[in-house]
């Protein structure tokens, strides 16, 4: 496959050291997620060529780096975002955009600066001096700037983690409608459960420097040894459609491999693409189907998996509903009483979804 | 009475000079130990800083063993063709480069410690080389500290005596520099000479340093990130 990025890469620095082989897909995001000293913004970095590191990168059948060679960060066709800006504060925002653009060979430039200037929604930031945009406006600059480098993979570094709720929103539209515009792959850095539901196509989880865990996502996040990890954010992210809107009751019904799901109605049109999240501690399992409870979504499942949480007196189980995962996580009293083994059938109660807006179609 | 200008012109053309020949030396030098953090940046780090805490007079001991007709350097300068520099124009530029070194390099080295890393990071993603990112990012963003540098240099320059004395003499239009020509008025009671080159200093001095001020304070209002 073309665009795929393959690293074996080993450092050490002091007490932290990291040390991944790693196969990542050539499209689409691909989150590095992991708390604050998992290694994934190290793993980022000598990526990079920002940060040394022994072993082997190739990115796109180019080697970046290997026993002999190392490109130097200018040579690579890489873009980059810093979880701050980083904005120059002696450009204008013009000149700042223009910086890496003008040192691309005329022929190597995909992107124009209108075409940037236009995704980003910055055109009327174009003369003012850094110092005078909010924190929001900033990274969309420096994401534009990131983009006119027509880089061959996008690394970004928690972009939004400096960024209050309303920005964070703002740019995570942005983001979307650029992972649907690019054909290159973009490797995000982020700690935020939130985000990796929202833009992550592909997940690698990190721990102390090493990868725990990688994957689709949806497979990956269903693994039951990963939401452990995760502890209260542990649940499943399933790619859905708006199959039905009932006006009446303010819901909408989300089709997903498998089933349904109502929601309530966020105005997302018919037909569209969005993703639903559903945590673990939201589902529950009856062995009939259950009548008189307010819960509306009451889904046939067959239990997969059952395993240990982090407390000894709970349990995750991972059920399927069609083709499509689900976890619950219950007791262990309760997973005895109603003998939850492989291959059972039960009724999986969700109590809440999440609808996530997917923009485009 | 007529006044004599010479002294002033001679003094001034010194500064520049001096103030030139550092920015060039300098600017490297800070950029270097900026970055570096090996054990022998803080030794550098200490010469450099020398000739602000020894006596003047030291500096231009030694300086006058070095560059004199049996010093190492006067035996070089002597088989190049340049005769010895003590007692030159030349050997007062050379003085002062090392005098003034400190008020060139420290500046410049805070201004690029300013910076930290990541505008040159930023910089290196952005496709620019080593002396792209140098050139475009580094320098302009030490602005501020080019600036001090050049001032407190130059200034510096102005005011020194006590190595041109012991370097350079007391040559009319060659070493014979503001501060000595100040000396000399008060030896020979030239009192009226001595006030006016005396008050004259106080007041460039004085602008200098406001100047300096105003400046270095709206720049650095205007980084504020």
């Amino acid at each position: 496959m073309s665009g795929e990025i393959l690293a074996r890469l080993k450092t050490r620095l002091g007490d932290f050291s990291l040390d991944v082989d790693l196969q990542l897909p050539a499209r689409g995001v691909t989150a590095l997620f992991g708390h604050s000293g998992s290694g994934k913004t190290t793993l980022l970095r000598c990526i990079a060529g920002l940060q040394n590191a022994r072993g082997e990168l190739r990115v796109d059948g180019t080697v970046w780096q290997d026993a002999t060679r190392f490109l130097p960060v200018h040579r690579r066709p890489l873009a980059y975002v810093f979880q701050e800006a980083s904005l120059f504060p002696h450009m204008s925002v013009r000149r700042n955009l223009e910086y890496g653009f003008r040192r691309l060979a005329p022929d190597a430039r995909k992107i124009s600066i209108e075409q940037a200037v236009d995704w980003l929604g910055i055109g009327a930031l174009l003369a003012r001096a850094p110092e005078k945009l909010s924190g929001g406006e900033r990274q969309r600059v420096a994401i534009a700037r990131a983009l006119l480098c027509s880089p061959n993979v996008l690394l970004m570094d928690e972009p939004l983690a400096a960024l209050d709720q309303k920005s964070k929103n703002e740019i995570l539209f942005y983001l979307e409608e650029l992972h649907d515009a690019l054909s290159i792959p973009i490797l995000y850095v982020t700690h935020s459960a939130d985000e990796v539901a929202q833009l992550a196509d592909y997940i690698v989880v990190m721990e102390s420097g090493r990868v725990v865990a990688d994957g689709a996502l949806t497979e990956t996040l269903a693994g039951l040894d990963l939401p452990v990890k995760m502890g209260e954010e542990a649940g499943v992210v399933l790619e859905a459609a708006v199959g039905e809107r009932d006006e009446r009751w303010q819901l909408a019904r989300c089709e997903f491999a498998g089933g349904s799901l109502w929601a309530r109605d966020q105005g997302v049109p018919l037909g569209h693409r969005i993703r639903v999240r559903v945590l673990a501690r939201d589902v529950s399992l009856a062995i009939q189907p259950v009548t008189g409870t307010s819960i509306q979504n009451i889904l046939p499942a067959v239990v997969e998996q059952v395993s240990d949480d982090r407390h000894p007196g709970l349990a995750l189980v991972r059920v399927r509903v069609g083709a499509s995962p689900l976890l619950a996580r219950l007791t262990k009293r309760s997973v005895n009483e109603l003998h939850l083994v492989e291959g059972k059938s039960v009724w999986a109660q969700v109590k809440s979804v999440a609808v996530i807006e997917k923009s485009g179609f | 009475m007529s006044f004599d200008w010479q002294p002033v012109i001679l003094s001034f053309k010194l500064a520049s000079l001096t103030t030139i020949t550092l920015l060039i030396l300098a600017t490297p030098l800070a950029w270097w130990l900026s970055l570096n953090d090996r054990w022998y940046k803080q030794a550098l780090a200490a010469i450099v800083a020398l000739p602000l805490v020894l006596p003047p007079t030291v500096l231009g001991f030694y300086l006058l063993l070095l560059l004199g007709p049996n010093g190492p350097v006067g035996q070089l300068t002597q088989s190049l063709g340049l005769g010895v520099l003590p007692f030159t124009f030349e050997g007062l530029l050379l003085a002062s480069v090392l005098y003034s070194l400190p008020f060139a390099v420290q500046p410049l080295q805070n201004a690029f410690e300013t910076i930290g890393r990541r505008p040159l990071e930023v910089a290196a993603t952005l496709r620019a080389s080593y002396w792209d990112r140098f050139i475009t990012v580094a320098v302009p963003l030490a602005r501020p500290g080019f600036l001090t540098a050049t001032v407190l240099t130059f200034a510096h320059t102005v005011g020194e005596f006590g190595v041109v004395l012991m370097i350079g003499g007391n040559i009319p239009g060659e070493t014979k520099v503001l501060s000595v020509a100040i000396y000399d008025h008060v030896e020979t009671l030239e009192y009226d000479q001595a006030h006016m080159l005396s008050a004259g200093m106080i007041g460039f001095a004085f602008l200098v340093l406001l100047v300096l001020y105003r400046v270095n304070g709206r720049l650095n209002r205007g980084y504020h990130l």
